[in-house]
């Protein structure tokens, strides 16, 4: 596999040394890494998530509004900064893989290094405060 | 393919006698297949090569890792630009906004340098580079992008099957001496894959390191676990530390060497060496 466009692996060294949860997807999608602080969120390691494709791993927490609809992938704050390649954010409630229920707050944008090339996208995102 | 080493110092260039052995030129790195030539880099040991004497040919190739002046500060004094009969290939990493020319010209016009860089009579053609892969007579060229402040690419070239790959400002992982397990989390990983000669940035010590983190470059530790890391047969470890006496250096690489054992060729890179692949 060919090594990650810089800027990719610069954001996973940033995303390493940050207490804020940080997940990177790739150009397609693909999940390529969520940090420590992530994991907390999310109740699993990425060591055993492993790469997800965007089908996978936008279901797979079961993104959900306040009144507890499913929200569909094309509307996750993270999705449409691939698809549309702009920043974008929101909140909404997610199954994290241990079980428990959190409401997150997300802002993502895309991941345009040098010539304006794609390299992917990345999310920051939170616990809502007060949210147990 | 030969690779002579005209500039081996970081930084800055050095001009006193604790410093001969390795040398005080900058970077620059010439590469030769029969009568063809590629340089790599602009440091002021490419002021050397500026004789006719020296180089014969009409056009002139030179790769520029990035812009920081002990990469271009030669590029002024090299006598070739000044031929209106010779072409000067210059390629060097793009950015999103800034051209290579515009970026060049804040060094090569007043009051940095006495001549605008359009007034240079030498036929010159920029050429930026971002990750891609380029054909120089029988060098095959791939640039990437690579961890250091500013737009900075290293490069593998590859001639009659042998791999030279120099990645001589780089700075792997930052704040750390841990390397990601992963080869496509390894800044410069693709260029330095199984290289036969990897000329690679140790400017440190792993203690000076430590408070020099961010500043772009590697320790010995991170030059060796990157060679390492990606098959290189051969590392020569470049872009000395300029207050680096060669006493020092000597002292450095050998307490290095004392405490680690690596399966491949490691050593100083030397100014004015030559190295056959």
């Amino acid at each position: 596999m060919a090594a990650h466009d810089i800027e990719v692996i610069l954001s996973r060294q940033l995303a390493d040394c940050l207490s804020l949860p940080i997940f990177i997807v790739g150009p397609k999608g693909t999940l390529l890494f969520y940090n420590e602080p992530a994991e907390q969120i999310l109740g699993k390691r990425f060591e055993h998530t492993g790469v997800l494709e965007v089908d996978e791993w936008s279901k797979l927490f079961r993104p959900q509004d306040d009144k507890g609809n499913t929200i569909p992938p094309e509307n996750l704050p993270l999705v449409n900064a691939l698809n549309k390649r702009k920043p974008a954010a929101g909140s909404f409630w997610i199954n994290s893989l241990d079980g428990k229920s959190h409401k997150i707050t997300v802002t993502a944008y895309p991941i345009i290094g040098r010539a304006r090339k794609f390299s992917g996208a990345l999310a920051i995102f939170w616990k809502e405060e007060g949210e147990v | 393919m030969k690779v002579r080493l005209h500039g081996t110092r970081g930084s800055y260039p050095t001009s006193n006698r604790e410093n001969e052995y390795f040398g005080g030129a900058t970077s620059c790195v010439e590469l030769i297949n029969g009568t063809e030539r590629i340089i790599l880099d602009a440091g002021t040991g490419i002021i050397a090569l500026g004789s006719e004497e020296y180089y014969k040919n009409k056009e002139f190739n030179i790769l520029l890792t990035h812009l920081h002046m002990d990469h271009i500060q030669g590029l002024g004094f090299f006598g070739h630009l000044f031929n209106p009969n010779n072409k000067i290939n210059i390629y060097g990493p793009s950015t999103t906004y800034e051209s290579l020319y515009s970026r060049l010209n804040r060094y090569l016009s007043p009051p940095l340098f006495p001549i605008p860089f359009r007034d240079v009579p030498g036929n010159i053609e920029i050429k930026e580079v971002l990750n891609t892969e380029l054909i120089i007579g029988s060098f095959k060229i791939t640039s990437n992008f690579i961890v250091h402040p500013g737009p900075t690419v290293g490069y593998r070239v590859e001639n009659q099957g042998k791999v030279l790959t120099y990645i001589p400002d780089h700075e792997p992982i930052m704040g750390s001496m841990e390397m990601f397990d992963d080869d496509d989390w390894l800044s410069g990983f693709d260029l330095a894959k199984d290289a036969d000669l990897l000329l690679h940035d140790a400017q440190y010590t792993s203690k000076e390191y430590s408070s020099k983190v961010g500043w772009g470059h590697s320790s010995m530790e991170h030059a060796a676990e990157f060679a390492h890391r990606t098959g290189a047969k051969h590392l020569l470890m470049t872009h000395h530390d300029p207050l680096h006496t060669d006493e020092i250096k000597k002292r450095d690489f050998g307490e290095f060497m004392d405490n680690h054992d690596y399966d491949f060729e490691i050593g100083l890179a030397v100014q004015g060496s030559e190295i056959q692949l």
